[in-house]
């Protein structure tokens, strides 16, 4: 039997790798400072994903929601395995909090229609709330497990998990269908020359019609054609709009989402002085007495 | 932690400005293939596109991932346990990592799981394997082994071996050298046998110093002639690994750990013939071995960067005197002497590589048609490319593999104390190196394979074509000076030719292909220069370099000095 797994994934911006400020002064992101990349717990959930298809057969379908540009992480998906790929891209998303998110994507997930498994990174670099996965699978009412480390058995009721506590991991099972949402215990595979070669091809409907608009050639029914031909040779990024998944515009985007930014505050962190201390036995007897001091030990 | 193809900007140079469209268009047979292989490129941007987005991809895995477990699998190794080789495990993760990334299959055709790219192109993640590691190559580059079952197997071997290479799930050893058949390899005398009832081919006897000799395929180099003592006795095998198959030992060796080096027995091993019977060394070896040639040099070039990056790096942060040591012109000194070598080496290499693909595609054409079709344009260019392939296979894999002992040397040089010590990887790098002008024939071996294109004078049409190109200024002058040396090159040819003493050639034949070295990558450096004015003081400073080696070479060589020949005995023996 073969099974079918969703994966849902963030393009997010690279927190880690910072190439300027990250801040503008104003206090707002500086996105061009910060590249934007495939969230790194998404790529744990995407290769568990593979490691699935491979052991047990299934098909493995990677949606996000994002602006059109988020196409490039379903790209990436299609380079390491990924079977279908879905954007979710709509003005009205826009400005959403975890709520209106884990909201348009379980509408997604509803008109994906029979699923087994679906698979989010544990939490994402730019918020790191972690709720999303689990918001999801409150509102699809499926049971959920997270900080999942590797599935033990998939059967065709129920899946045995591996998930990561405190001090060590446990195993738990669950009827499927489920969510998972899954931590930094795998090690992503590297994209695929061949698939790169192959899926570099893949467009949305977006990038399509923007192909045609650079070239100053708009005709739908060539339009038409060649979506036709993409979708044929397995090309075709669906492109789906709030409408599309029949998501209620209160729900979604900033109308939907509840929380509100009060304030961001742009922390620098200056370098303080250092101490050389001497590598002697009074030279660490006078540290270990300054720590009792500030009370940073003892 | 770095992309090592984002990071080098000589290996992006050399990318983007290889014109390989000739090469591309008849491999993908003018792109007909992309009606049938959805991957394959449509056009030659969408080739090069591919090509780039490739070797981005290379450089990643390689920088990101298998250089960082470079120094374990170095000092740690593969075992040898109850006769099974068990690879380290970071080995494996490289292996699998490579196998992943799809590019076990590079130069294969699209039919048998490859990406059909050309020999540069694989060459060119070649380089970036062996900076990252340089054992990995020994096994990443066994891919050779499928392409020479796809240029001389029969279509049902091909159809049988290459899918499972293509994936990564067979990996290969070629089986040639002997305990007493190293570079001599037409005396082979492992014994292939056919039983007269069922025709079958069994293989009796020893190999020694076999690269990945725990490999699933093997590809045996064997006298399938009785009574016969030359190379036309020999023919080649297929076999695979089996019970019969001993591995008998793995070396202890002074560079590349990671790969395992065996001994082999073969006990009536059952083996099945590939290609026509002789052929074995006369054709399929010396085709298995430009490619091994050209894929070492690779190897040694990367090796070569490593040491290199490490060098620089070390040199910036190293403060004595108060000052980086990089300020010390005998510091800067060596390591702008390294880097022009590195960059000389490249450009020489990704020459080569073109002529190499040019050959291939040139003499798959002329081998598919009938006589009748082929015009003599094509049979022209198949000859020249033939020739020139040939003199510059060898002069490549002499040039990069010496430069990479040099440069790492040099490393561990400006490394210091702490160069000598297994702390930092500068001494890992010039123990990578060592094997690089040794195997595959040595740097001596290569001379000899280099100087008859050398007297002939091969690459003069090649060269009159670059020394025509419109230098203005700096650039005119040097192209000068290189004309003068190419002057002294024929007067020491002719010279050598009149003086009618073979012995005589064989001992100045490194001075004349050193010589022939030098002009032609000056020539190659001038070309890069008119493309990217930033690459004027690159090939200002080779040529200035070069020059006093030339004019050195060239004393030599019209000196009919006779002292070696007539006192060598003398001297060795005192």
């Amino acid at each position: 039997m073969s099974y079918t797994v969703i994966v849902f994934v963030k393009q997010v911006p690279d927190t880690q790798n910072i190439t300027g400020e990250a801040m503008k002064p104003d206090g707002t992101v500086n996105r061009a400072a910060l590249p934007a990349i495939f969230n790194p717990e998404d790529l744990n959930a995407l290769e568990l994903g593979i490691q699935l298809k491979e052991r047990y057969g299934a098909k493995l379908i990677v949606g996000t929601m994002g602006p059109p540009n988020a196409a490039e992480v379903l790209r990436e998906s299609l380079y390491r395995g990924a079977d279908e790929t879905i954007l979710l891209t709509d003005r009205a998303f826009a400005g959403a909090d975890t709520l209106a998110t884990s909201y348009a994507l379980s509408c997604c997930a509803k008109k994906i229609g029979k699923f087994d498994l679906i698979l989010c990174g544990r939490q994402a670099i730019d918020g790191d709330t972690a709720q999303v996965g689990p918001q999801l699978a409150e509102k699809l009412k499926i049971p959920q497990v997270s900080y999942v480390e590797n599935v033990e058995e998939l059967t065709k009721k129920r899946v045995r998990a591996r998930r990561s506590i405190e001090g060590g991991f446990e195993v738990v099972e669950c009827p499927l269908p489920a969510l998972m949402t899954v931590v930094e215990a795998n090690d992503p595979r590297p994209s695929n020359v061949k698939k790169i070669m192959l899926y570099k091809k893949a467009k949305t409907r977006t990038e399509l019609s923007k192909a045609h608009s650079d070239a100053n050639y708009t005709d739908a029914e060539l339009l038409k054609e060649e979506e036709d031909n993409l979708r044929k040779v397995g090309l075709w990024i669906e492109e789906l709009s709030a409408s599309d998944i029949g998501a209620d515009v209160e729900r979604i985007g900033l109308k939907g989402s509840p929380t509100k930014v009060k304030n961001i505050q742009s922390v620098v962190l200056t370098g303080a002085d250092f101490k050389v201390v001497d590598p002697t036995e009074a030279g660490v007897n006078s540290l270990m007495h300054e720590l009792i001091e500030d009370h940073t030990l003892g | 932690m770095s992309n090592f193809f984002t990071d080098n900007p000589d290996l992006q140079f050399a990318l983007e400005n290889i014109d390989l469209e000739e090469v591309v268009t008849l491999r993908e047979r003018n792109y007909d293939f992309s009606k049938k292989f959805p991957h394959a490129p449509s056009n030659y941007e969408d080739a090069k596109d591919n090509f780039r987005r490739a070797l981005i991809e290379i450089g990643e895995v390689t920088g990101e991932r298998i250089e960082p477990r470079a120094r374990t699998v170095d000092e740690e190794g593969p075992v040898l346990k109850d006769g099974v080789v068990i690879y380290h495990p970071l080995t494996v993760d490289n292996m699998n990592d490579l196998t992943n990334a799809g590019v076990m299959g590079v130069m294969l055709p699209h039919k048998y799981g490859g990406l059909n790219f050309p020999n540069t192109v694989y060459t060119m993640m070649t380089e970036m394997v062996s900076r990252a590691d340089g054992s990995l190559q020994n096994l990443f580059g066994l891919q050779d082994i499928s392409e020479t079952i796809s240029e001389f197997g029969s279509d049902e071997q091909k159809k049988r071996y290459l899918p499972r290479f293509a994936t990564g799930e067979y990996d290969g050893a070629m089986d040639l050298t002997e305990p007493d058949s190293g570079s001599d390899l037409q005396s082979v005398r492992l014994k292939a046998t056919q039983d007269p009832k069922t025709g079958k081919w069994y293989l009796d006897g020893m190999k020694r110093f076999i690269t990945n000799g725990c490999a699933k395929i093997h590809l045996v180099l064997a006298r399938s002639e009785e009574g016969t003592t030359d190379g036309r006795g020999l023919s080649m095998f297929i076999c695979e690994s089996c019970p019969e198959l001993v591995v008998r030992r793995i070396e202890h060796k002074h560079g590349i750990h990671g790969v395992a080096t065996c001994e082999l027995q073969y006990n009536h091993v059952p083996a099945e013939l590939c290609g026509i019977r002789k052929r074995g060394l006369t054709k399929y070896v010396m085709s298995l071995m430009n490619g091994a040639r050209v894929a070492i040099s690779g190897q040694a070039l990367g090796i070569a960067q490593a040491a290199y990056v490490e060098a620089r790096k070390y040199a910036r942060e190293r403060e004595q005197f108060k000052s980086s040591i990089d300020k010390f012109p005998a510091v800067y000194d060596m390591l702008t002497r390294m880097k022009i070598k590195l960059i000389a080496a490249r450009t020489l290499l990704y020459e080569t590589t073109k002529m190499v693909d040019l050959r291939q595609c040139y003499t798959r054409l002329t081998e598919s048609s009938s006589p009748a079709d082929l015009s003599q344009e094509i049979r022209d260019k198949q000859k020249f490319y033939n020739k020139a392939a040939a003199v510059l296979t060898p002069m490549a894999k002499a040039y990069c593999t010496e430069i990479a002992n040099e440069v790492a040397y040099d490393g561990v040089q400006i490394h210091g104390g702490t160069g000598f010590m297994h702390d930092f990887n500068a001494e890992r790098f010039s123990r990578d190196a060592r094997i690089t002008n040794i195997y595959e024939g040595t740097t001596q071996l290569q001379i000899v394979a280099a100087i008859g294109g050398v007297m002939l004078r091969t690459l003069d049409t090649m060269m009159d074509d670059l020394s025509a190109l419109s230098y203005e200024g700096l650039l005119a002058r040097l192209n000068k000076r290189l004309g003068k040396m190419r002057e002294l090159l024929r007067k020491g040819v002719k010279f050598v030719h009149e003086k009618r003493d073979g012995e005589y050639q064989a001992l100045v034949a490194r001075h004349l292909v050193t010589m022939e070295t030098y002009i032609f990558v000056g020539h190659l450096m001038l070309k890069d220069a008119l493309k990217d004015s930033e690459r004027e003081p690159l090939a200002e400073q080779f040529v200035v370099n070069a020059v006093p080696e030339i004019e050195t070479a060239y004393k030599i060589v019209v000196s009919g000095d006779m002292t070696t020949i007539d006192k060598h005995k003398d001297i060795i023996d005192y």
